[in-house]
């Protein structure tokens, strides 16, 4: 393993974990204020892709970058108001059921809106071509702005959260709601507002990850499994978990899918002859880049077994 | 210091409704055939036979125990999995199993991997629980395709069901006597299951739903009430995927173990009503419905399915069996009969909306799909064309007027529904004290 391979894979693999983590963050602000696991989240991730696809054809991409997201975070808001509230008296599990409807519902509406193959959602012209180049590869910029923008919005989140009487009203209303009720704020109103504003991060990793990756229907599912996976093992409900275990799965699948060495290569490497023959083959000879899939799950797994309130949960429930 | 064990004798009156339900399910299970003659209708039957083992048994899980798993699919699909490959052993005569019991190979297969996965699972309850079998779920779907001489990859692995010699004359070649094979199995499971319910593992399983912290103070561990309850249900979930291995030959990992198979089940199950025992048997009913006939009627299926999923889990959590118990519950206390006209209305109202929705959906898929083949969509035997104006005004102008007409009849019926229901609290009062 040389240098350049290492710094590229190395870049590549915290780019994607902090777009994993714009989608997670939103996710775990909701569930640790809702106690809601909100199925339909990356279906809100690929609106947003698709709202920016349709607006920067008419409004330009940065624009685009503040609008789809807001619409996102409107749709998000309303769905809260309108059937969510309804259901939260049943319990846990039908909120998570409407979600899961909810999930169903958005991905047959955006494939009959804008069909079921890819849609030409490219890069604008500013973030096109490499930002710099090292070691004779080109990093390109429309990566580095996703780390921008993740990093921005983690900043700004946390002052929110900590700094602002907002973000005071929001953590009191999540540990002791009837107080914060008493002392006179409108709680439905805060879960309203918080799972539009988690809709409307969804919707932003959306607008910037559509352009970089692919926009096309199959793209909620794809990120589904996996953010719940970040969410899982950086600990329910914890922000700074979610932004760890992101960055780790990122990095990990990254490096894993640029690999091709297998138990077999490591084992003829110290000597040890490998046939067609020899006990297990079939699992000695997988690469490491075939095993790439299951990795996030497989951590998931075994972080259940070790520890299985998270990276850094503090709840053990 | 002796302790002595006082017997209690108690006399059990034949329970004759019992008795009768479970008659009427087991003619139904055998005259069904007979009325149904076609192909399509002895497939479907087959299938509805099948799932019905299997939605059961994830109700275990999801009703009777309040765990909302994700991956249900993979003990069925592993147990298709394991009953495909004893099949195609003894066929080559390696193994000595009869094709009767094929299916219990498949349930034990399910089984043990429930034993395996159940453990980590069951851990916890609630959303984690939900978030673990999602995980472990893609990463055995994720590990299917890494081993492609098990799984068969993307072609699946096939098998060919008549071997061996014929039980009691039957080869198993035809489709009838393959469906009165899962007929029988159906028949048992869901005797076993529904006995289940009653044995003191099914009533501690009740009671870690309603109230684990309680459970856990009289002393039982609620973890391995869920896990014992989860391996059960691994064991019916491999018998239903044996079933569904020999009818139809084939397996194939992509299809059999992928999430939205497992999300299948869950919607369905759901819809049928996880309240009650029975409402699972409707859901596999309507599942099979839903993926034969209403997928070849309409390409916006997955759409009226979200919706009416949606729709459900906001207005009738109970499923279809709590909305026909509701309304049985009524007529015991003759009370029906006032709603009869606003049944009537809605459905009436209801059918407008739906009919001015369907054919703005309709048209909207026929534009984006076979816009080629003309302006022109079939929907109920009319003839809808796109590109005149007059038919979408027609049919936003029938959905809109349908919802105001609905919305008006449904405040009435929520008002009279409501009265009703506050009469049969007081009759049952009045009953209870007299």
């Amino acid at each position: 393993m040389n240098v350049e391979f290492f710094v590229i894979s190395l870049l590549n693999g915290v780019s994607y974990g902090l777009l994993l983590f714009m989608l997670s963050s939103g996710l775990t602000l909701i569930f640790s204020m809702m106690g809601v696991l909100n199925f339909a989240h990356t279906s809100f991730y690929m609106v947003g892709a698709y709202l920016a696809y349709t607006l920067s054809g008419i409004v330009g991409f940065w624009p685009a970058l503040v609008l789809a997201p807001l619409l996102v975070g409107v749709m998000g808001a309303a769905f809260e108001r309108y059937s969510l509230r309804r259901v939260h008296k049943f319990g846990h599990v039908p909120e998570l059921l409407v979600t899961f409807g909810l999930s169903y519902l958005i991905l047959e509406v955006v494939q009959l809106v804008w069909g079921r193959s890819t849609v030409p959602y490219g890069l604008p012209e500013q973030l096109q071509g490499p930002l710099f180049t090292i070691y004779g590869t080109q990093f390109p910029k429309s990566r580095s702005f996703i780390m921008l923008v993740a990093l921005l919005m983690l900043v700004s989140v946390w002052l929110l959260l900590t700094r602002t009487r907002i973000g005071l009203v929001i953590q009191a209303a999540l540990k002791h709601p009837e107080m914060v009720e008493s002392l006179g704020h409108n709680v439905p109103r805060i879960f309203m507002l918080v799972f539009g504003g988690g809709a409307a991060l969804a919707g932003l990793a959306g607008v910037i990850g559509g352009n970089t990756y692919v926009t096309e229907p199959a793209m909620a599912a794809s990120v589904g499994s996996i953010i719940f996976v970040v969410v899982v093992v950086g600990g329910m409900g914890s922000l700074a978990g979610a932004f760890l275990a992101s960055l780790l799965i990122g990095v990990v699948q990254t490096f894993a899918v640029a690999m091709d060495q297998s138990l077999a290569t490591a084992l003829q490497a110290v000597g040890v002859a490998v046939t067609e023959q020899t006990y297990g083959y079939e699992l000695l000879k997988l690469t490491i880049s075939q095993v790439a899939p299951i990795l996030p799950y497989l951590f998931l797994v075994l972080i259940l077994i070790f520890r299985p309130k998270g990276l850094l949960g503090t709840r053990e429930d | 210091m002796t302790t002595s064990t006082t017997k209690y004798y108690s006399f059990k009156p034949l329970n004759i409704g019992r008795l009768l339900v479970w008659s009427l399910f087991a003619i139904a299970l055998i005259v069904a055939p007979m009325i149904f003659k076609s192909s399509l209708a002895l497939t479907m039957l087959s299938q509805i036979g099948y799932l019905i083992i299997i939605c059961l048994s994830y109700n275990m899980l999801l009703g009777q125990g309040g765990m909302l798993s994700f991956g249900h699919a993979v003990y069925v699909g592993l147990g298709s999995f394991i009953a495909i490959h004893t099949m195609n052993l003894a066929s080559k005569g390696s193994l000595p199993v009869p094709l009767v019991l094929i299916p219990l190979i498949g349930g034990l297969g399910g089984m043990f991997f429930a034993v395996l996965f159940g453990y980590v699972s069951t851990k916890k309850s609630g959303t984690t629980f939900a978030m673990i079998t999602l995980g472990l779920g893609e990463l055995v779907a994720a590990m299917a395709l890494m081993f492609p001489t098990f799984f068969g990859g993307e072609g699946g692995i096939t098998t060919n069901r008549v071997y061996g010699t014929p039980f009691f004359g039957m080869t198993f070649g035809p489709q009838s006597q393959v469906y009165y094979l899962i007929a029988v199995y159906c028949f048992i499971c869901t005797a076993l299951m529904f006995a289940f319910t009653g044995t003191p593992l099914g009533r501690m399983l009740n009671a870690v739903r309603d109230n684990p912290e309680r459970v856990e103070f009289i002393g039982y561990n609620t973890q391995y009430v869920r896990y014992f309850a989860f391996i059960i249900a691994g064991f019916f979930a491999g018998v239903g995927g044996g079933l569904a291995a020999i009818n139809f030959e084939i397996v194939n990992a992509v299809d059999s173990l992928n999430g939205a198979r497992s999300g299948g089940y869950l919607l369905f199950t759901f819809l049928g009503g996880a309240v009650f025992f029975f409402g699972p048997i409707i859901g596999a009913v309507l599942l099979v419905f839903a993926s034969v006939l209403l997928s070849e009627l309409s390409k916006a299926w997955l759409l009226y399915l979200g919706l009416v999923f949606l729709l459900m889990v906001m207005f009738a959590p109970g499923g279809v069996a709590s909305l026909i118990m509701m309304n049985v519950r009524v007529a015991l206390f003759g009370k029906f009969k006032r709603f009869y006209a606003l049944y009537a209305g809605l459905a009436a109202t209801a059918l407008l909306m739906v009919a001015g929705a369907a054919a703005i959906v309709e048209m909207i898929y026929h534009m984006q799909l076979n816009a080629a083949l003309g302006p022109i969509v079939k929907l109920g035997g009319f003839e809808l064309n796109t590109a005149s104006p007059t038919t979408w005004v027609v049919a936003s102008a029938l959905l809109v007027v349908g919802i105001g007409l609905f919305e008006i009849v449904r405040r009435r019926f929520v008002g009279v529904w409501g009265q009703a229901q506050e009469e049969i609290e007081a009759e049952i009062k009045r009953r209870e004290l007299a």
